[in-house]
């Protein structure tokens, strides 16, 4: 009986699995995308197809201003935060336990561990203080705030990415006198690159999901996406938000098409 | 010998401050926008609650404390545990760690896939994984309901596929809960996975297989261990904003069952009991750092790490 | 329209960076999402060379938090009746006096002398409504004007049934419907009160806020929710009936009024007088669905809503509104106890 090629990698059933979570993924999408067609007021109800709502999305500077701003501290706090969270994950792993090591761990992942809401308010009695000391209102708090919670998740893939990764190339470097950062440029950053995809990639999505924090902690002016639909939620949400994030996955599949070519040509 | 010894300490010594220099940004961040506040809520969980929300500056008060595990009846004043809050624990903790589990095992699967796809198309993969995420968490959690509701793509495809006949209540149950924590909790299972299971030698793997080693005791012996760091990564990552939640069981639960995270928020809305609100964090945060240690430890302890 | 003009538009609104046409003064609204109509500020804005800028929030306790914090940078909230009182005691509204303004002529007699602002010294009616229930009349067909269809559910409607999940509105139902007054700490009454609603819960299919959706489609067959939501889902399927509970329901009036550390207090106040005019306060209405309290702002509605039953209160029902006052903070304190035990 001739099997063909033995693949050491390959496991039964994942790639079933595997399928089976990018359904499980994309259906709700697909349906989302789906309905932003709906000719009817309606998140459920078929109407038609009818580029209505885009339209409505187009017309409606308040929720695009709010889609922009969401895509800006998103990007923002998703950089500041995988940066800070490289160094971070450097300066915590591969090294001998010394003292302060299980503090830092602790002390980078406790945004995780505090509810939403405690935040929030905190936040909000502290930053009231600093607008009014510094009359400076603007999208930094925001950002500094996301970037804050940003950071464990973005930390943590890294992390383990580097954890247990062979020391021996930046050592094979060092030993040939590359200077430390060409070392980190050259053989670290490379190696840790997936970690900080994954990192960063996790940082933004929080981000962009964030309400309740950005809730309490925005000035005037400054609704999120999210913000608006929450307030949108008490009252009749209609396939104009569903427009709004089929732009935002229009731009998201460009950038990874974008993305594929770069990556493609490198290698 | 001994100025060896010294020469090596020096070293050792210049290489913790760098350490401590290089992890700055991310712990002075943390601290301003999340430690800072956390210990102001310390704080406030010692006062007196204000009427209106807010709390009595500098007014000493354990309150809030008390009402944590313990209430006076309010129909026969007796003082019992105040097993409201006890149940709302408890749902949340099992719903957590059931989602934990679920999206590890569909996580763990997808992560191995990406990461055995050619060198140039994995982080196309992992961009596929993220996009649905690119809308945020009301919108999928919509979009979720659409899927799961009676007339839903779900029951249609079971109906026709002739599995049921009525089309089962999921909306509204703990089990829309679970499918919308599953959902929207799946990457952050994924994302730390992968990037555990990319740096996989899988000349490791041939060698077992080589020593006879069966698929599945490949799968145990040789790559669990070896990915353990991500599994620990991502289990923390879902576990715990997952006890937190709060969209999800308000849009799909139907809000009729509070999670701890609409406990909470009950406290600092319209309960106006900000110090108990503050204690019930405090605890929330207490449990799940301890649930942390112990997981880390143990993680840590059975193999893995570094080589 | 043509689509392509269409997609070119919303791709270059979305992705082009949105520069402000500079005006002489700015107004920043602070109020409930989704109630302001765009139309409405529109016109103000070019009626005065004013900017205004619209923030949302989505409860009360968060916009007072918000405001009671400081460094906000907003001129004009729109609280509830029951939170005016704790704005004004908290010190946090200006005496703006809108009753000597030179519209306040036009507002109803009826929201003049209001409990919680006695002669409108802080505050300008913007809309009112009510909770009451909506029921599908194909799936039920007996007497609807009770909270018995959620609090003791008739047979056909049992699993079928949405409530608001607001504490104070379903509270305030519940007391009513078992004998008591809102606000009471009498434990007999809440007793009932408690064991009526652990009673009623199982029966309920959610508490949710997707009634204009799940209504009209047929999910929820009655619920108990804000009038204006279920007009809504009226004009989708004529088959929702409007029922007013005579036991008792809660009236809801949000205000508009200005913070004492308002920047643009000049704006504010003419933003004030400006919609106490018929036409501004018809299109608020017009967009948010609720009715508004200016005579003469009917005429400028859509049909529609000129004859709509679930915006007129019966003289029958009259009496048997009440407006959610802000009860003492030992009573709320139990009530969130009750509520708790309640959805544990």
């Amino acid at each position: 009986m001739a099997r063909a090629r033995f693949d050491v990698r390959s496991q039964p059933g994942f790639g079933t699995i595997a399928l089976f979570t990018f359904v499980v993924l994309y259906l709700p999408i697909i349906t989302l995308v789906a309905y932003a067609f709906n000719a009817s007021e309606s998140l459920t109800a078929w109407g038609g197809f009818s580029l209505h709502w885009f339209g409505e999305a187009a017309r409606n500077t308040a929720v695009q201003d709010a889609a922009w701003r969401s895509l800006v501290i998103a990007l923002s706090a998703a950089s500041v935060a995988a940066v800070a969270a490289t160094m971070a994950a450097i300066a915590t792993t591969r090294t001998a336990a010394y003292r302060g090591l299980g503090f830092k761990y602790a002390f980078i992942n406790l945004p995780l561990m505090v509810p939403e809401i405690v935040t929030a308010v905190a936040l909000l009695i502290v930053f009231a203080r600093v607008k009014v000391w510094t009359g400076y209102s603007g999208l930094g708090y925001l950002i500094l705030a996301h970037t804050a919670f940003c950071i464990p998740f973005a930390y943590l893939p890294i992390r383990a990415r580097l954890e247990g990764m062979d020391e021996a190339l930046e050592r094979a470097a060092a030993d040939l006198y590359a200077p430390p950062w060409q070392v980190f440029r050259r053989v670290t950053l490379p190696l840790l690159r997936p970690g900080i995809i994954a990192g960063f990639m996790l940082a933004f999505v929080i981000s962009l999901d964030d309400v309740v924090i950005s809730e309490f902690v925005k000035s005037g002016g400054q609704d999120t996406l999210p913000t608006y639909m929450l307030g949108q939620l008490r009252r009749t949400v209609t396939p104009e938000v569903n427009a709004i994030a089929a732009a935002f996955l229009a731009l998201s599949v460009v950038l990874v098409t974008i993305f594929f070519f770069i990556n493609r040509k490198k290698t | 010998m001994a100025s060896a010894a010294d020469v090596a300490r020096q070293e050792e010594g210049r290489k913790i401050r760098s350490r401590w220099l290089l992890s700055a940004p991310a712990l002075v961040i943390v601290f301003i926008a999340a430690i800072g506040p956390l210990l102001v809520m310390l704080a406030y969980s010692f006062m007196a609650k204000a009427d209106y929300g807010d709390v009595k500056f500098g007014q000493f008060s354990l309150d809030g404390w008390f009402s944590v595990i313990l209430q006076r009846d309010i129909f026969d004043d007796t003082l019992t545990l105040a097993d409201a809050h006890l149940s709302i624990v408890w749902r949340s903790i099992r719903l957590s760690v059931i989602t934990t589990f679920a999206t590890l095992a569909l996580g763990f699967p997808t992560a191995y896939f990406i990461a055995t796809r050619p060198r140039h198309t994995r982080e196309v993969w992992v961009f596929l994984v993220t996009i649905p995420f690119w809308t945020n968490l009301l919108i999928r959690t919509f979009a979720m309901q659409q899927v799961i509701r009676n007339e839903g793509i779900l029951n249609s495809l079971l109906i026709w596929l002739g599995v049921i006949k009525e089309p089962l209540q999921i909306m509204y149950t703990d089990w829309a809960i679970l499918f919308g924590m599953v959902y929207v909790y799946l990457p952050l299972m994924v994302l730390p996975l992968y990037a555990s299971l990319e740096k996989l030698d899988f000349r490791l793997i041939e060698a077992g297989y080589d020593l006879y080693a069966g698929r599945l005791a490949v799968l145990r012996r040789i790559i669990l261990p070896l990915v353990k760091p991500g599994i620990v990564a991502g289990s923390i990552l879902v576990f715990i904003p997952s006890l937190g939640a709060y969209v999800i069981p308000r849009v799909l639960g139907g809000g009729k069952n509070l999670m701890l995270g609409n406990l909470i928020e009950l406290q600092f809305g319209a309960g106006r009991n900000w110090p108990l609100g503050a204690a019930l964090s405090i605890t929330l945060m207490a449990l799940v750092m301890v649930a942390m240690l112990f997981y880390v430890r143990n993680a840590a302890r059975s193999g893995g790490g570094h080589g | 329209m043509n689509w392509k003009l269409t997609a070119v538009a919303s791709a270059m609104a979305i992705f082009g960076s949105v520069g402000g046409a500079s005006a002489a003064g700015s107004l920043n609204i602070y109020n409930w999402g989704d109630y302001t109509s765009p139309e409405m500020i529109k016109k103000f804005e070019q009626k005065y060379d004013v900017k205004v800028t619209v923030t949302d929030y989505d409860s009360n306790d968060t916009a007072l938090a918000k405001v009671r914090a400081g460094g906000h940078g907003f001129d004009i909230v729109v609280p509830s009746a029951n939170y005016v009182p704790i704005w004004v005691k908290e010190g946090l509204l200006l005496e703006a006096r809108p009753d000597q303004m030179s519209n306040f002529k036009n507002v109803d007699e009826r929201w003049v002398n209001v409990p919680w602002d006695p002669g409108r010294h802080y505050s300008v009616p913007w809309q009112w409504g009510l909770t009451g229930i909506g029921v599908n009349k194909k799936v039920y067909g007996g007497d609807i004007n009770t909270s018995a269809i959620f609090l003791d559910p008739p047979k056909e409607l049992v699993g079928k049934i949405n409530v608001a999940p607001e504490m104070n509105d379903v509270l305030f139902a519940t007391i009513k419907y078992v004998g008591g007054d809102w606000c009471t700490a009498d434990k007999e009454v809440l007793k009932k009160v408690r064991d009526k609603l652990v009673e009623a819960k199982p029966k309920w299919l959610a508490m949710d806020y997707s009634v204009t959706e799940k209504l009209p489609a047929g999910d929820y067959a009655g619920v108990y929710y804000w009038n204006g939501a279920i007009m809504r889902s009226r004009l989708k399927n004529p088959d929702i009936a409007f029922g007013y509970p005579k036991e008792g329901f809660p009236f809801f009036m949000d205000s508009v009024t200005i913070l004492k550390d308002a920047k643009n207090v000049e704006n504010a106040k003419l933003f004030m007088n400006f919609i106490m005019e018929p036409e501004n306060a018809a299109l608020i209405s017009s967009f948010a669905k609720y009715a508004n309290g200016i005579k003469g702002s009917a005429e400028f509605l859509p049909p529609e809503m000129k004859t709509a039953p679930e915006l007129t209160v019966p003289a029958q029902f009259e009496k048997a509104g009440e407006f959610l006052t802000a009860c003492p903070p030992d009573v709320a304190q139990l009530y969130t106890r009750i509520w708790t035990d309640v959805n544990k």
